[in-house]
């Protein structure tokens, strides 16, 4: 079978172009850009900049660093709160009960709605006149007139939790899939051992999950770090900025002020990150090598 | 794939005398406290479909009504948001960028797969390597200059420019993912079909393709949802309106204060129901075919 041949370059022919004119070469043009001054609006100014604009960005640009805290927070707790309730999630459809194919189906499916579909649903349900806590108002719960979203000390958690809604079953997904490769002889190994349902799940469970649990969290954390569309459409990175993240920050260059020389210094500074985060969480964890 | 995880439990008939109590415990897992489940996983209902639920009230209710079980039914916003918003050709242009989407996904990734799985050539591990460093690569960081090579090539404005760069940024998973479903497959089979005179291709076809079901539909599915939900190449790329897809034609009907509830929610009915149907019906091949190998890597 493994033979020297040109099949196998033929068969990723496609896929080599695809990738060198929409992946290789965006990304060398973002570095290009980032040492220009390069703004539609203003043509008459574009020329070299050197690295003008990541001087402008570490040392004269507080939004910079705003946003990448916020990012950074962003991340850890989505991340954290996903996994955790996605894990109990997994283990609670992996029981055998009636209904559970219904079940899954239904719990899954925010995964497959999209961000901004995700911002219209928790819009109309968290709207102050005729959203959920108007309603429970009216049973006696809470205050009427609740505005979650146009409230500075609220809309973090707004938001969090519309990102955990549709976050959830990612990681349920994910893990319920592993869950289902554990050979079942080691279940009745260790029952026969006399091992508790806890001891089960820390010396059984866990450990077999933790490649993918490894696996899941860098992608979620690389995705949700690059995630725009929930909170671009949900607050646009208001109120004052409060939840821009950085590749919103990024966005906003480019939609709104078509400064393209600066937008493309912060992208490659976030793209830095991501891969140093990426390289220094996979040492740290261990990946690959089975407790 | 999965017949060694399958295998029967080894019975053997129990002593007459022995009480039941004891045969209980030597069954591997004994299904947990029912309140251990049901609550949880009611609370956890409740969190996922009252939202669904709330949208699709605003929809079917006149507007100004605040009932909670809305009856009788109306239509109305529905055909506000089809012919007046636009929905329906916001609609048809997202059905055709995620079939678009699907077809070529589906297809360059058997082809890469297929390559990655049963070839060893040289420049292998850095194509992989390039693969996987490009799931790091922010999509909404990529705008810019997607935007300018777009202007070059001609393609704003046009399904066919979000289709192919929908499929660039798509593919690179998928492949691996596809590359992993087809080591699973066993060479034997498809070594034995070539030996007996087979061309590779139409070993291929013959004996690799049906066993790859399932996996075509979870990867095909995967595609569609994604395509269907793309939102920020698609506003940055589609100016004109006769180009809108769902989610950008919904991002106009959004804001917290002056928004049209009914037109809000009855565009979101129409950008669900597609993805949720499908997703339901496929949610099965994707935690299987998962399991099958796929997360193990």
């Amino acid at each position: 079978m493994r033979t020297r041949t040109w099949a196998p370059y033929a068969l990723i022919a496609p896929t080599l172009v695809l990738m060198a004119v929409f992946l290789v070469y965006p990304i060398g043009s973002v570095v290009y850009y980032s040492l220009q001054r390069y703004n539609v609006t203003q043509p008459w100014k574009n020329g070299w900049a050197g690295l003008d604009n990541f001087k402008q960005m570490l040392f004269d640009d507080p939004l910079f660093w705003q946003s990448l805290a916020f990012s950074a927070k962003w991340v850890f707790i989505e991340v954290g709160l996903q996994l955790l309730l996605g894990l109990v999630l997994a283990l609670i459809v992996n029981e055998t009960f009636i209904g559970r194919g219904m079940a899954r189906a239904l719990v899954f499916s925010p995964w497959a709605v999209s961000g901004v579909l995700t911002t219209g649903i928790w819009i109309l349900l968290l709207n102050p006149s005729t959203g959920i806590f108007q309603q429970l108002s009216q049973w006696g719960i809470g205050s009427p007139g609740t505005s979650v979203l146009g409230n500075p000390d609220t809309v973090f958690d707004a938001l969090v939790v519309t990102e955990l809604w549709r976050g959830v079953p990612f990681f349920a997904i994910l893990l319920l899939a592993d869950l289902q490769s554990i050979p079942k002889d080691l279940y009745e190994a260790a029952s026969v051992d006399g091992a508790s349902r806890w001891r089960r799940f820390t010396s059984v469970t866990l450990p077999h999950l933790k490649d993918a649990i490894i696996l899941s969290t860098l992608l979620r954390a690389v995705w949700e770090f690059n995630n725009v569309d929930l909170i671009y459409t949900l607050t646009g990175g208001g109120p004052a900025n409060q939840t821009t993240t950085l590749p919103l920050y990024v966005a906003r260059q480019a939609v709104d002020s078509h400064n393209f020389g600066y937008g493309s210094a912060l992208t490659v500074a976030g793209f830095l990150i991501l891969l140093f985060f990426s390289i220094a969480y996979l040492r740290l964890s261990k990946f690959g090598s089975r407790a | 794939m999965t017949e060694t995880l399958t295998r029967p439990p080894v019975d053997t008939p129990p002593p007459p005398r022995q009480p039941t109590k004891r045969r209980r415990r030597a069954v591997a897992e004994e299904p947990g406290k029912p309140w251990m489940i049901h609550i949880p996983l009611v609370l956890y209902l409740l969190f996922t479909l009252i939202p669904f639920y709330w949208m699709l009230v605003f929809a079917v209710r006149p507007s100004g009504s605040t009932q909670l079980v809305p009856w009788p039914i109306s239509f109305e916003h529905f055909d506000t948001v089809w012919n007046d918003i636009g929905f329906g050709v916001f609609f048809y242009n997202s059905v055709v960028m995620g079939l678009g989407v699907l077809v070529f996904v589906t297809i360059l990734s058997v082809m890469g797969g297929y390559a990655l799985a049963r070839f060893k050539f040289r420049g292998q591990r850095v194509f992989l390597l390039a693969m996987l460093c490009s799931q790091f690569i922010p999509g909404a960081m990529m705008l810019i200059p997607l935007f300018v090579i777009f202007k070059g090539l001609g393609l704003l404005n046009s399904l066919t420019g979000l289709i192919i760069a929908e499929v660039a940024f798509q593919l690179p998973l998928s492949l691996i993912l596809m590359s992993g479903f087809i080591r699973n497959i066993s060479v034997e089979l498809e070594e034995a079909a070539m030996v007996d005179g087979c061309s590779r291709l139409r070993a291929f076809f013959a004996v690799v393709l049906p066993q790859l079901k399932p996996a075509l539909v979870a990867v095909g599915s995967f595609a569609f949802i994604g395509a269907w939900n793309q939102f920020l190449f698609a506003l940055m790329f589609a100016t004109r309106q006769d180009k809108f897809t769902l989610p950008v034609g919904l991002s106009y009907t959004l804001g917290e204060f002056n928004t049209d509830f009914g037109a809000l929610a009855a565009g979101g009915v129409v950008a669900a129901v597609p993805v949720v149907l499908v997703f339901a019906v496929v949610q099965r091949f994707l935690v299987q075919g998962l399991s099958a190998g796929a997360v193990k890597g």
